[in-house]
């Protein structure tokens, strides 16, 4: 789950780790209050879920709060990539001596979480030389310590005895205990500002693994899916939208990507991707259907390989929902594995072939599609 | 000869007690899997199928010689029944589970590198050493004996492409499910490499996927190889920034694309087909 920035501010100030002044506001007349309380220059920042938000115009600054009033109502006009502007961040603007990077992510390669770091930050951290990057996995086991930090900042380049380097240390200190009792996939801030003898993070990058919300119950929460990929979500299927004329329903992530591909190599277009995972019965086949005629496709495929998944259940759930509701464009069945001769003499007595083999059945379903 | 399980390999099914766990025992040991012991906190003494249910892990391990590990348990409790499988000395541990959250893998896999153990998954099938042992839950009719090794990220893909050989007569060693998520324990270079070494697999079939890097990583493996590798990417249709499924399916940042998996293992030396259904036609051109 991404957060936005502000969001992930508050999770900082939480922490002690140090944030511009500011709030986040959902009108021109607060952000004018804001901009009145903090006293000085400000920053106003759109609150969307997408990076290159600068470049797309969606940070202001104002020097009083009269001007804020009017920034904050050009930004609450905008779209930034596809994505309303509903919400602005409110901030004092910093004084920047020098722009920082740093982040913790997890890296699947060694299987350890890491911090990545640079004196160069502000910019895309990929456009920076491999030698101003300092990269250091973190030992779980062992977890994060003085001296890791001290060394992250001196191969960073950043003296030790300075006020900033010092305050440097107790940053990643505190962004590692973020990342540990958080659940967090990633927390990347860009810049991070050397101010004066301060260090602010001037923003905040938060996104938190889905798998864990359950015990991250005092975590704001984001919603980005749209509204049927949630749906789908809530009934353990997992749906994503795409923009073809075929409608998908597999049972597994790999098969279901595979449908896609061989659907690809016959010509045809996906609507969907559906992952129906191992058992769904009549309620979340009925809902499957549904979600991917809300595409309004042209033909169908369902692709089932009956591991977990029972064949006799998909296709008695299948009939059931044809019978009840009406299917109103044809739907080509692949079915085998487990229970597989049940499962097809349910569907033949309601006149309807299943197909053995994957292939035959993409094929027949772009044909059908292109008709 | 398999690789990490065989007929000898003696199993505990964690979580037996369980709908999935009972359901799972059934058809292990109907495929052959020599089930030796289960463990079910506040259900020790009780006998389940035949087999003997344990309050702990150490406590089954007092009465059994136990080599390897099959975890049936809901997500929020795994790590802590992962970590009890390795700490009291078990050496392969299956992790079925989905959901799992990531920090609670990290903390999995790092103990079990501290042990030396092997930990598979989690969110995987599971594995079987084909007529021997299986420890998971793919359907048991589509595994016969063979020389083809295959290794996979994902499931019902590996059904259908398993199934697709069984159909042809083409038996497997070893079928390995290293997992969907991010940090899993096993990677696609560490079975690569026991595949290698093991004298029955003649060939190996690689089933990845887009997203991450781990199909890259084995490309280097893949070189040094003597054995033939069959490769099959999924996802190549599939659009970036959206996540297909599986928690590492996704292209970010142009990374972990089609094109970059198929590029890397074909330089390599592998043989990439489009389709999962090739995959048999090109095992019978190499192997004839």
């Amino acid at each position: 789950m991404k957060m936005f920035e502000y969001m992930g501010k508050e999770v900082f100030a939480k922490f002690g780790l140090p944030v511009p002044k500011g709030r986040m506001v959902a009108n021109s007349d607060e952000a004018f209050q804001i901009a009145t309380e903090i006293g000085g220059p400000v920053v106003i920042k759109s609150q969307v879920l997408s990076g290159k938000r600068g470049k797309a115009g969606g940070i202001k600054f104002a020097d009083h709060p009269e001007e804020a009033r009017v920034a904050a109502q050009e930004l609450f006009g905008m779209t930034i990539q596809g994505l309303a502007v509903d919400i602005l961040l409110v901030e004092e603007k910093l004084h920047i001596d020098q722009e920082l990077y740093l982040s913790i992510t997890i890296d699947s390669a060694s299987k350890m979480p890491v911090l990545i770091a640079s004196a160069h930050g502000g910019m895309d951290i990929e456009e920076v030389a491999d030698e101003y990057i300092v990269k250091k996995q973190i030992d779980v086991e062992l977890g994060m310590h003085g001296f890791i930090a001290c060394d992250v900042v001196r191969r960073m380049g950043i003296p030790l005895n300075t006020p900033q380097g010092k305050e440097l240390v107790k940053i990643i200190k505190t962004l590692y205990k973020i990342f540990t009792q958080k659940d967090v996939d990633l927390v990347e801030i860009n810049p991070l500002v050397i101010s004066g003898d301060k260090v602010i993070a001037a923003d905040a990058k938060v996104t938190i693994d889905d798998e864990a919300l359950y015990r991250q119950v005092d975590l704001p929460r984001v919603e980005e899916r749209t509204a049927s990929e949630k749906a789908a979500h809530d009934l353990g299927l997992s749906f994503v939208e795409l923009d073809g004329d075929i409608g998908v329903m597999a049972n597994g992530a790999g098969i279901t990507m595979g449908t896609l591909d061989t659907l690809a190599y016959y010509g045809g277009k996906p609507a969907n991707f559906l992952d129906a995972g191992g058992g769904t019965g009549e309620e979340g086949t009925a809902k499957a259907l549904e979600l991917i005629l809300s595409r309004n496709p042209k033909s169908i495929i369902i692709n089932i390989f009956g591991g977990i998944t029972r064949c006799d259940d998909v296709a008695r759930a299948f009939v059931s929902v044809k019978k009840n509701k009406g299917i109103p464009v044809p739907v080509v069945i692949r079915l085998v594995g487990t229970n597989q001769e049940a499962g097809r003499a349910i569907l033949k007595e309601a006149g309807i072939e299943a197909y053995d083999g994957m292939q035959d059945a993409a094929k027949k379903a772009v044909e059908l599609a292109q008709k | 000869m398999a690789i990490l399980i065989d007929e000898n390999t003696n199993v505990l099914v964690q979580g037996l007690t369980g709908k999935q766990g009972l359901f799972h025992t059934q058809q292990m040991l109907a495929y052959g899997s020599k089930i030796v012991a289960g463990t079910s906190p506040g259900k020790g003494g009780a006998v389940v199928e035949g087999i003997p249910v344990y309050d702990s892990v150490r406590a089954a391990c007092e009465n059994h010689q136990i080599h390897a590990s099959v975890i049936f348990i809901p997500a929020a409790f795994v790590k802590d029944a992962a970590l009890e499988a390795l700490e009291a000395g078990i050496k392969v541990v299956v992790v079925v589970t989905e959901h799992i959250p990531v920090h609670d893998e990290m903390a999995i896999v790092a103990y079990a590198r501290r042990v030396n153990a092997t930990v598979i998954g989690p969110n995987t099938f599971g594995i079987v050493s084909s007529g021997k042992c299986k420890m998971g839950i793919p359907p048991n009719q589509f595994f016969i004996p063979g020389s083809v090794g295959v290794v996979a990220r994902s499931g019902t893909l590996t059904y259908e492409i398993v199934g697709n050989l069984t159909a042809q007569g083409i038996g497997q060693t070893t079928v390995v499910g290293i997992g969907g998520d991010r940090v899993v324990g096993l990677s696609f270079v560490d079975v690569l490499k026991m595949f290698e070494q093991d004298p029955e697999t003649k060939a190996v079939v690689l089933i990845g996927e887009i997203g991450g890097k781990s199909e890259e990583e084995a490309s280097l493996y893949i070189k040094e190889m003597t054995k033939p590798v069959i490769a099959y990417i999924a996802g190549k249709s599939a659009p970036p920034g959206k996540r297909m499924g599986h928690a590492g399916a996704i292209i970010e940042r142009g990374m972990g694309t089609y094109e970059g998996k198929v590029k890397a293992l074909t330089e390599a030396g592998a043989r990439v087909v489009e389709l999962p259904f090739e995959v048999p036609e090109v095992i019978k051109e190499i192997c004839r």
